[in-house]
Parts: structure tokens; C-alpha cells; sequence
């Protein structure tokens, strides 16, 4: 089979946000596609809207880059006329009603989240099409058909910030290992009160699942063996 | 044209009004003339000073090598550079538009370009034509901020690497650079690393052929450096030289028109006035 490198760019992808006691954790993949071949394997799907506002996107990665982009411009302008940080509900709305006016041309689902002083942490889905609605935790991306089953079971109201941070880096790791268009590393946003964390963790942190085995001879190891600490940084 | 409803109604640019009937011709058994494409491999690294960007010099037009020696590293700004794969047509025009967009922002504002400015033209030029516009560029420079490297899809979307690659010899070229690239490369070790990355696109790739071109940029100063490699010389060149001597060709029609040797100047001559 060819690899078609024509195709657009999609992003798999897995992405999750969930609500905390106190604030919100974001967290997708890595991997970014062209067909069957990965143009980026370290790509950042969490996307800053605002200070205290951030965005999963998945689908189309054009679509979603570009909307994200008006959306950060329209947020940037209404905060200044609002006169304070913009809450949480407008930026998903203002992603919502893009999406919905543009839905014929658009293919994209995301996950906005983020911490306001009125609400605290919220996670507003807007799948394809512009529907909006707000849930205590979020799952998008062709990686998450794997995970409505493991959030039934493992998801708890009011967790610790510690504990939701492990459940999203868990349910990223579980997707990743079954979905071939989601890979790389698992990254993690983490928005509350106090501010916003960001962290990324390799495969070899991560724990192995049914059949998987121990990296022998991974680049991972090669790049730790010689120079330099970090091997790739974005 | 993609019309976005946050947008102000476009001026102008490609008129979809004929796809409909050249669908329907296709289906008809006409074929659509081929385009010249840049097969391609073209590659850029971040290095320790800045950012290097390699291309090899093949443009085909189907299985035909209609230029084998092309430049595909096309100027932007003084210190930005891109690299283009895809329709050569629209590379060509889609770096030159944006690298005078970005000369008339320079005059506006009077400072040096960022990559950063140019990545936002181009990604909004080519989302604009939702993927009509068949380029895909690697675009590297440094300014004020640092270097940057950036990789940009036809439908717009943009990555940014410390490694890249596109083109049809992209994953050969990926290959030698996700096994011997580190950070903190000095300048030989990068363009060694370039070199290497686009020779095996050469080698390994039909649609990449002939010359590796270089370019590094750093703070204050760029280094185009033409056929860095040469790969791929002429073999069986005739060492008596080539002579064409008077005879040997068929003199089909003769046709002599004297060219005018002076223009007459009008006598009175009118002065300027204010």
C-alpha cells in the first residue's frame, strides 16, 4: 500500500478533559497523520486560548489550528472590553458557534477547558457538527471509542487533583495502546486557581498493557545513553 | 473559495465555477494535462546557532525530469527561508506573494521579518483555498526570538519541529534524521546531517534526483550555498567535445530583416511644465 503524503494532515488522536476538586486536567496524545504515515510524533493538541483557558483539538489538524487561532484573536479582544479574565463558557461558546456556523466545511471535535473565578473548573465538549455541552469529564478522538467503558468504571466525582492527573494519564496510555492513529507521548494540562501546569510524560514511564512488551533497544535509550538529556522539546 | 463566516467578503482568486465540467469531462476519458510537480525531498534542522535547510534539484513533470537542476530553497526575507514541495507552480507563487507581503510589513513596521509572520501568511493563504493550492513547505529562519523551523501542509495546517522533512523522499529522509539527529549540532555536523538526509531522498526516492542544495541561516547572516553536493555527475561525456560545423546542419529557408539602426527624435520638443 502506498503512503499517500497528499492527504490532510488529521490528528487521530485521543483527548480527555476532566473536572477536579478545584480546577480541570486536560490531556491528550501526541500523533499527528498523513494517511498512514505520522508527519509529527510529538505534536502539542493542547492549545492555549486564554490564560486560564485551554483546548483539545482532534479532527482535521488545519480546521482546528485555524479556529483555534480566531477563536485566542476573538478572546483576546473580549477580554480587553470585558475588563477581566474570560470565563470559561464564553471560549467554548465562541468555539461552539464557529463550529456550528462552518459546519459544512469544517471536520474537527475539541474539548474546551479551563478554570474561571465564577465556575471554577468546567469541560465544555463541541463535537462535530457544534453541539456544546458541558460534562464533568470528556473523552474525544477516534482513541476514545476505547475508553467510555474504563470511565464508566473508573471515574469518581470531587478526585484530587493527583488522582484525576493519574486517571487522564492512565485512560491516554490504554487509548494509545489501541488505537494505531493515536502515539508519542501523553501530555497533561493541568488548570486551576493557582495557575496552569503543563507536563509530559514518555513512553517508558508509562505502564505496559495486555501483550505489550519492554522496550529493547528503543531510541529512548539510545538518545539517554549518549548526549543529550531531553530528546526532543517543543 | 472557502468563505468563513467571520471573514469579510473575498476579492477575487481561484473561481471553482469550472470544477463541475472538468469532473464531468474526466469522467468523459479527458485527461487532465500534467503539472510540473517537485517529486521532492527537502528537509530543515535546528542547529546550535540557527536553522539549515536542504532540498534536492529534480522537478518532474509525471515520469519525465523536466529541470535537473531546480531551486527549490526559495528566498523569503533576508533571514527566512523556505523550503517547497508540491506543484512547483504553487510554491513558487505562493512564496513569492508572501515573501512580498512580508517586505511591505517590514517597510510598515520597520523591523527585521519573523518566521512567525510568514508561518501566518502562508497557513491562512493555503487554508483559505482548503488544499487547491498544492504546497507543502518547510519554512526556517531566525529572528529577533530565535530560529525557528516550521513545516506547513496544503490545507494549511502547521508543525513546529526541531527536525523536519517533506516531499515524496520524506521518509527516507526521516529516517536518516531520526536516527543520527541530536540537539546542539554545530554548523559542519548539520549540513553533513543535511547532506546525508538528501542524498538518501536521491538514492532511495524516483521523484528526488540530481544536486543537494544548502542553506544555513544564522543570526545575522545567511549562507545560500547552490549544488552544495553533486552527487550525480554525467557519465559518458564524449571527451572530444561536441563541434557543430558549419554544413552539418540542413539549412531549411533563409529569412534577413535589417533592424532600424537609429529612431528619429521629434524636431520640437515641447518643455516640462510644472
Amino acid at each position: 500500500m502506498d503512503i499517500d503524503l497528499s492527504a490532510p494532515h488529521s490528528m487521530g488522536t485521543t483527548i480527555i478533559g476532566v473536572t477536579y476538586n478545584g480546577g480541570v486536567v486536560l490531556g491528550a496524545d501526541s500523533r499527528t497523520s498523513t494517511g498512514m504515515y505520522v508527519a509529527n510524533r510529538a505534536s502539542d493538541k493542547i492549545t492555549q486560548l486564554t490564560d486560564n483557558v485551554y483546548i483539545c483539538r482532534s479532527g482535521s489538524a488545519a480546521d482546528s489550528q485555524v479556529i483555534s487561532d480566531y477563536v485566542r484573536y476573538f478572546l483576546h479582544q473580549h477580554t480587553i472590553q470585558l475588563g477581566q479574565p474570560a470565563t470559561v463558557k464564553v471560549a467554548a461558546n465562541l468555539v461552539r458557534l464557529l463550529s456550528y456556523q462552518n459546519k459544512n466545511m469544517l471536520q474537527m471535535g475539541v474539548i474546551v477547558g479551563g478554570w474561571d473565578k465564577y465556575e471554577g473548573g468546567k469541560i465544555y465538549s463541541v463535537p462535530l457538527g457544534g453541539t456544546i455541552l458541558k460534562q464533568p469529564f470528556a473523552i474525544g478522538g477516534s482513541g476514545s471509542t476505547y475508553l467510555y467503558g474504563f470511565f464508566d468504571q473508573a471515574w469518581k466525582e470531587g478526585m484530587s487533583k493527583d488522582e484525576a492527573e493519574k486517571l487522564v494519564v492512565k485512560a491516554v496510555s490504554l487509548a494509545i495502546a489501541r488505537d494505531g492513529a493515536s502515539g508519542g507521548v501523553v501530555r497533561t494540562v493541568t488548570i486551576n486557581a493557582d495557575g496552569v501546569t503543563k507536563n509530559f510524560y514518555t513512553g517508558d514511564s508509562l505502564p505496559l498493557w495486555h501483550e505489550e512488551l519492554e522496550p529493547h533497544n528503543s531510541l529512548l535509550d539510545i538518545l539517554l545513553a549518549s548526549s543529550s538529556p531531553e530528546p526532543m522539546s517543543t | 473559495m472557502a468563505r468563513f463566516a467571520a471573514d469579510a467578503p473575498t476579492r477575487g482568486g481561484f473561481s471553482f465555477d469550472l470544477c463541475q465540467r472538468n469532473e464531468m469531462l474526466l469522467k468523459k476519458g479527458n485527461q487532465l494535462p500534467t503539472f510540473r510537480k517537485t517529486g521532492t525531498t527537502i528537509v530543515g534542522l535546528v542547529f546550535e546557532d540557527g536553522v539549515i535547510l536542504g532540498a534536492d534539484t529534480r522537478a518532474t513533470e509525471g515520469p519525465i525530469v523536466a529541470d535537473k537542476n531546480c531551486e527549490k530553497i526559495h528566498y523569503m526575507a533576508p533571514n527566512i527561508y523556505c523550503c517547497g514541495a508540491g506543484t512547483a507552480a504553487d510554491t513558487e507563487a505562493v512564496t513569492d506573494m508572501v515573501s512580498s507581503q512580508l517586505q511591505l510589513h517590514r517597510y510598515a513596521t520597520g523591523r527585521e521579518s519573523r518566521v512567525i509572520t510568514a508561518l501566518t501568511l502562508l497557513k491562512s493563504h493555503l487554508f483559505s483555498y482548503q488544499g487547491h493550492v498544492s504546497a507543502a513547505l518547510v519554512l526556517g529562519g531566525v529572528d529577533i526570538t530565535g530560529p525557528h523551523l516550521h513545516t506547513v501542509y496544503p490545507h494549511g495546517s502547521t508543525d513546529t519541529l526541531p527536525f523536519a522533512t517533506m516531499g515524496s523522499g520524506s521518509l527516507a529522509a526521516m529516517a536518516v534524521f531520526e536516527s543520527k539527529f541530536r540537539e546542539g549540532l554545530t554548523r559542519d555536523e548539520g549540513i553533513k546531517l543535511v547532506s546525508e538526509a538528501i542524498c538518501s531522498g536521491i538514492f532511495n526516492d524516483l521523484g528526488s534526483g540530481s544536486n543537494v542544495d544548502v542553506c544555513v541561516i544564522t543570526r545575522g547572516q545567511t549562507e545560500y550555498l547552490r549544488n552544495h553536493q553533486l552527487p550525480n555527475p554525467r557519465t559518458y561525456v564524449s571527451s572530444r567535445g561536441y563541434n557543430f560545423l558549419k554544413g552539418h546542419t540542413e539549412v531549411l529557408s533563409t529569412k534577413i530583416t535589417p533592424l532600424k539602426s537609429k529612431v528619429e527624435a521629434a524636431a520640437e520638443v515641447d518643455a516640462m511644465e510644472e
